[in-house]
């Protein structure tokens, strides 16, 4: 049985980090970088990556006709965003004041510009580096990774879900925020994993053999 | 809780690693790749390659050494030196970099720092200062390798450059550079108080209580050095292990 694997390509962000990340662990599976929607569409699971902002990696989905094919996928096939590929799966980010795809209810929102760290020292925006994500409910994607294990984030801005039933992850930054949620055949993550080591690397090697349950 | 990173940084000249001492003095310190490798088997947070490839014929071996590396090493990879242009960060970022600093071209045209970060955004977009001390309390930014002067004010500059879209700034004592003394904490200090974004601290590393220092007294969100790792006096889980038994909190 083929396993074909779309990157979608919309010439934002770190997408040969996410597709080299991906070879690594794919085995017999196969890794394409899909900048049509033919190759989202005929890919048996699909990767959403993003950096950036907001409004501008909308714009550039838009420009290459992909917003459709990246609707329907997350609504049929195994899908993973990553970073600015889980805030657009969102309604509205105030980055830029953006609208996503709203496939997830709920908005994005910027960290508080005051935020003070356990030493009392001002926490830097942009949120950059390794930090650990609580698995708040269990998910196939957290297998073989500890509760706690620290990953790679960079990023202003954070979602906020409507439905706090979907969060599966969570991170502390002056306050706990989504780290990462999950709905059905969606699995989004606010870190990189591609850029998480070990345990970044479990998580997608655990994406490339997921197969849940579809409707 | 935010990790303090530790980021041993590769001074790469035609595809080789090497070190000096005050930019001067080079050593042969082995293969960009080898070495990369070692670092994020032992714990490394990120990893920085500082070009200092000199002849213009022989700056795309970095690109080669990038893509190679970022093929093989599941960490950050932040890439630096002779990035003059737009079309500079985004290649390196195409072959594989996280993040491309830029130094003597922002201070040619700090226009650049904003343009760039808008095309990629300031997550990949790390300024880097040279710093040296030219009165109590109070640093100039250089360029050249420390050799030129710009009459410019480090934390003036370092505030701007974070205005202008940079995501991190990489702050090097050109006092402090080779010499195995340890981080200038006062301008460490200063800087990572003033400027709202993460500050990277570097220049003199000579033990692990350097490293320490640069977090506990500079309030660095990162500690950045070479010598120290490359010639094996210390291991980067060493390194963590002193942070962490001083209170810093580290991925282990």
């Amino acid at each position: 049985m083929t396993n074909r694997i779309a990157v979608v390509d919309y010439g934002m962000g770190n997408l040969r980090s996410v597709e080299q990340a991906l070879c690594h662990v794919a085995g017999e599976s196969e890794v394409v970088l899909a900048s049509t929607p033919d190759l989202i569409e005929s890919a048996d699971r699909v990767v959403f990556p993003g950096q950036g902002a907001m409004r501008d990696c909308m714009a550039e989905l838009d420009t290459r006709d992909l917003r459709q094919a990246v609707i329907d996928a997350a609504a049929s096939k195994p899908f993973l965003g990553i970073c600015i590929g889980l805030q657009m799966l969102f309604e509205h980010s105030e980055e830029g004041d953006a609208a996503g795809l709203g496939i997830l209810p709920g908005q994005v929102k910027r960290f508080a510009a005051d935020l003070k760290g356990a030493d009392g020292l001002r926490l830097k925006v942009p949120h950059m580096g390794w930090n650990q994500v609580v698995q708040t409910k269990p998910h196939e994607l957290w297998s073989g990774i500890d509760d706690q294990a620290f990953f790679y984030f960079v990023h202003s801005y954070h979602v906020v879900p409507d439905d706090a039933g979907i969060v599966v992850g969570q991170t502390d930054y002056g306050y706990p925020f989504t780290a990462a949620v999950a709905r059905d055949n969606v699995f989004a993550i606010q870190c990189h994993p591609e850029k998480s080591a070990r345990d970044g690397l479990q998580l997608l090697r655990n994406f490339v053999g997921w197969n849940p349950a579809l409707a | 809780m935010l990790a303090k990173r530790i980021i041993p940084c590769l001074d790469v000249t035609a595809g080789r690693v090497v070190k000096g001492t005050n930019f001067v003095g080079l050593r042969d310190a082995g293969d960009p790749i080898e070495i990369a490798r070692r670092y994020d088997a032992q714990g490394a947070d990120e990893i920085t390659f500082l070009d200092i490839t000199a002849s213009s014929d022989q700056r795309d071996i970095i690109l080669e050494v990038v893509e190679a590396c970022a093929a093989q090493v599941f960490i950050p990879l932040t890439v630096g030196g002779g990035v003059r242009q737009v079309a500079d960060v985004r290649r390196l970022l195409h072959a594989g970099a996280d993040k491309v600093s830029i130094n003597t071209a922002a201070v040619d045209r700090p226009e650049l720092v904003r343009e760039a970060s808008d095309k990629v955004g300031s997550q990949c977009i790390v300024v880097a200062i040279d710093a040296k001390q030219v009165a109590p309390g109070r640093w100039e930014v250089f360029t050249h390798g420390g050799r030129k002067a710009t009459g410019l004010d480090v934390i003036t500059w370092a505030c701007k450059m974070a205005e202008y879209g940079a995501g991190e700034i990489l702050l090097t004592s050109m006092d402090r550079d080779g010499t195995c003394e340890g981080f200038d904490l006062a301008l460490t200090r200063a800087v990572s108080d003033a400027v709202p974004v993460p500050v990277i601290a570097s220049g003199g590393v000579g033990n692990l209580a350097h490293l320490a220092d640069g977090v506990s007294e500079g309030h660095a969100s990162a500690v950045l050095a070479a010598s120290i790792f490359h010639f094996g006096q210390h291991t980067v889980q060493e390194a963590k292990a002193f942070m962490k038994e001083r209170g810093i909190p580290v991925r282990l």
